[in-house]
């Protein structure tokens, strides 16, 4: 869809991409050694390392992601919320200390700590490469997004930004600003999200969003033969009728402008109802509800049909509180909008069409991922395999995991776990209300589901929609300035100077670094462009899989299993990334992505976590026992 | 002002008794989010009843396994830190 731009979100979002700039410029000047680099020689305050993990944690997967996806698809995307923030028990329950203990600068280092193998190094330091690039790749498709309606830019030139900034910014500082940035934009991040909500609340819920909402039109219309021959407004013609998986479909035009219309005749009257809709012409025109996308004709949706206020009907409530909020959502009705694509005398459409869905549906799992209602045992292993996702990646992420190194104590370690759980457990409880909040004031933009919850901020205001995506970018600038970060430890730290043992002095080590995170930063430029439709929260749970595949098995078996072996732990590593990497390239999602029918995907499962996580420990387990005696022997080892 | 001197100067004397400490709760933590996980899977429609506040059992639920979350932390934390204290107390004097 097209976006107003205002000078007032440009003038705020320059300033907060500044800020960020100088934050960076002025610690970079502190940032001499290897240590400062990577680690923040660390130094970090707990209570400051606790909101920047909330910061480099609640990226544009927490806000742009899960609020998105509550806003379509209901309790489904706080399930995202629910299995984040359980992944963090395990990270404080299990890992923060033992791997602070064991540590230098990156993942790789903990793990090798106990064995010094060069296979370790290798397939940790690959491993980390290829999680933060997955994790990379939702962080750049959430910034596109987000500069479209901020700035009226194009999704590239968006991923494009961030990149180069990004670029900037490790490439000059390091682990020091990007901790204090985060810290600063995670604790913005929360208390704007507040603010958010607490208008939503306030405001309760209402039939009509607002004064200027655009109600779907409804025609009656006369049938013969099942076909619709004419309508109620005498203005339109009918042009043409299509059937798809069941339903109708009637195109209509009116003073030259064509629209599609979904026919009901369940009511002894048939009516058309206003559809909004994508027509790529034959000759190469894209239209949005009939008209080229300046007309700015393909409107933001998102209202409750009906609302029931203790068995009664009303128009609106008033304000409510949160619990109020949720149960009277739980007894009304929301108009949702469903997806159907077709081919119509050379044309590709894309009809989105209401559909009115019962509140109780909405507050329990069920319409993303099929539980009762046309559910399939593939449908509910996908449920599974998202939810063991989630609970085991978090303390598997490189970039999470190197936070831990930037304090100065195992106490400190454990301190700003908690603080990043107590934020972060707050933040997801707002989630629910930002997502539902877009889902019924007129924040849906059917093109792109990241975009409901700065949509949501600016119902109340172009200052808060643009102060909140502006956090909303600098943060996923901060996270994607960990994610390089960690990535480029991997390459100029574990591959280069611990594996290949270039002889290489602090300066050159730096310089290898930011060499590097120049290196990553082009290739996550590159895939943010490509994935551009995807939900990021649901590229972020592929990213979960892949770390809690490679990673946590050799983790958790080496703080909780003595007759873990290094060939073990390399070995966890190489069939835990590359099951779950082939798993996702033949999943569904992606064979949509190659131009392909979803059905025609080997794999039925959208998330491979319930294959290749157990499969990692599987592996471990089995060449640690095998390996045993040989490994016993310093001798052979070498 | 934001950089507290390190707390272990001395050998942590508290480790494996803190290991135990994680390794319970995290089991506890896990069964509690299991039993979320397989109602879902199992019995989807039990998500949908009402209980306390006409509130269904998905959302207490979920908003359960993330207030639990936030206080097992600050358990632990308490906890670990009693021990940090006394078995390292104990073995300087």
């Amino acid at each position: 869809m097209i976006y107003q731009i205002s000078s007032m979100a440009i003038i705020i979002f320059i300033f907060f991409v500044l800020t960020v700039l100088g934050l960076s410029f002025f610690f970079a000047r502190k940032t001499k050694s290897a240590s400062g680099y990577y680690a923040a020689g660390g130094q970090i305050h707990w209570a400051v390392n606790g909101i920047a993990f909330a910061g480099d944690y609640l990226s544009a997967a927490s806000f742009l992601g899960i609020c998105g996806m509550i806003a379509f698809f209901g309790y489904d995307g706080f399930l995202y919320s629910i299995g984040y923030l359980a992944g963090w028990v395990v990270a404080l329950f299990l890992v923060a200390e033992p791997l602070k203990r064991l540590g230098k600068y990156t993942f790789a280092d903990a793990l090798d700590a106990k064995f010094n193998s060069r296979a370790i190094k290798l397939t940790a330091a690959i491993s980390t490469l290829v999680v933060s690039i997955f994790y990379l790749i939702p962080q750049m498709v959430g910034a596109g997004a987000l500069v479209t309606p901020l700035l009226g830019l194009p999704h590239w030139v968006g991923v494009m930004m961030v990149g180069a900034v990004v670029i900037l910014i490790v490439a000059t500082a390091g682990m020091t600003s990007t901790t204090y940035v985060q810290f600063i934009k995670g604790g913005l991040l929360i208390v704007f999200s507040l603010i958010v909500v607490i208008l939503v609340l306030n405001k309760g819920i209402k039939l009509n969003p607002s004064a200027d909402y655009h109600k779907p039109i409804v025609l009656a219309a006369t049938l013969a033969e099942g076909r619709v021959q004419a309508v109620a407004d005498s203005s339109y013609q009918v042009l043409g009728q299509h059937e798809e998986s069941g339903l109708t479909f009637v195109k209509m035009t009116k003073a030259g402008i064509d629209s599609w219309w979904k026919l009901n005749s369940i009511s002894s009257t048939p009516e058309l109802e206003e559809t909004l809709t994508v027509v790529e012409t034959g000759d190469g025109r894209t239209l949005y509800n009939g008209e080229p996308k300046e007309a700015g004709k393909f409107y933001q949706v998102g209202h409750v049909n009906k609302i029931v206020v203790n068995g009664r009907e009303v128009e609106e409530t008033g304000p409510l509180g949160p619990f109020k909020f949720i149960k009277t959502l739980g007894t009304s009705e929301v108009v949702r909008f469903t997806k159907k694509a077709f081919t119509f005398a050379g044309d590709k459409i894309t009809i989105y069409f209401q559909n009115i869905t019962a509140g109780s549906d909405i507050i329990k799992p069920g319409l993303y991922y099929k539980l009762d209602k046309g559910s399939s045992i593939w449908s509910r292993l996908d449920f599974l395999s998202l939810m063991l996702a989630l609970f085991l990646g978090t303390s598997a992420l490189p970039h999470i995991l190197i936070r831990y190194y930037t304090v100065p104590s195992q106490r400190a370690a454990r301190k700003s776990t908690i603080v990043a759980i107590s934020a972060i457990g707050f933040f997801y409880i707002l989630t629910l209300f930002l997502g539902t909040g877009a889902m019924i004031n007129g924040s849906l933009d059917l093109g792109s589901s990241n975009m409901s919850a700065p949509l949501l901020a600016k119902t109340f205001g172009i200052t808060l929609f643009s102060i909140i995506s502006a956090i909303a970018f600098a943060t996923i600038l901060g996270t994607v300035s960990g994610l390089i970060v960690a990535s480029s430890g991997a390459v100029a730290h574990d591959l280069m100077d611990k594996y290949m043992k270039i002889k290489m002095t602090e300066k050159q080590k730096v310089k290898a670094g930011r060499i590097a995170a120049v290196g990553v930063g082009i290739v996550a430029i590159m895939l943010g462009i490509i994935f551009e439709k995807q939900n990021v929260s649901f590229l972020v749970g592929l990213a979960f899989a892949i770390a809690a595949s490679a990673n946590l098995p050799a983790i958790l078996m080496l703080l909780f299993w003595k007759r873990t072996t290094a060939k073990g732990i390399s070995w966890a590593i190489v069939v835990g990334m590359m099951t779950s990497l082939v798993l996702i390239l033949l999943s569904p999602t992606l064979y949509e992505l190659y131009g392909l029918p979803a059905a025609s995907a080997p794999m039925p499962l959208k998330n491979p976590g319930i294959i290749s996580i157990p499969l990692g420990f599987l592996t471990l387990v089995v060449v640690s026992l095998l390996t045993k005696k040989r490994e016993a022997s310093p001798a052979l080892e070498k | 002002m934001l950089h507290e001197p390190a707390v272990e100067l001395g050998k942590d004397k508290s480790i494996p008794q803190k290991t135990r400490l994680g390794v319970v709760m995290f089991f506890i933590y896990m069964f509690v989010y299991m039993g979320f996980v397989v109602i879902g899977t199992m019995f989807p429609e039990a998500l949908g009843v009402k209980f306390i506040g006409g509130q269904n059992l998905a959302f207490l639920y979920g908003m359960g396994l993330i207030v639990l979350a936030i206080v097992m932390g600050l358990i632990y934390n308490f906890l670990c830190t009693r021990l940090e204290d006394k078995l390292n107390k104990e073995e300087q004097s």
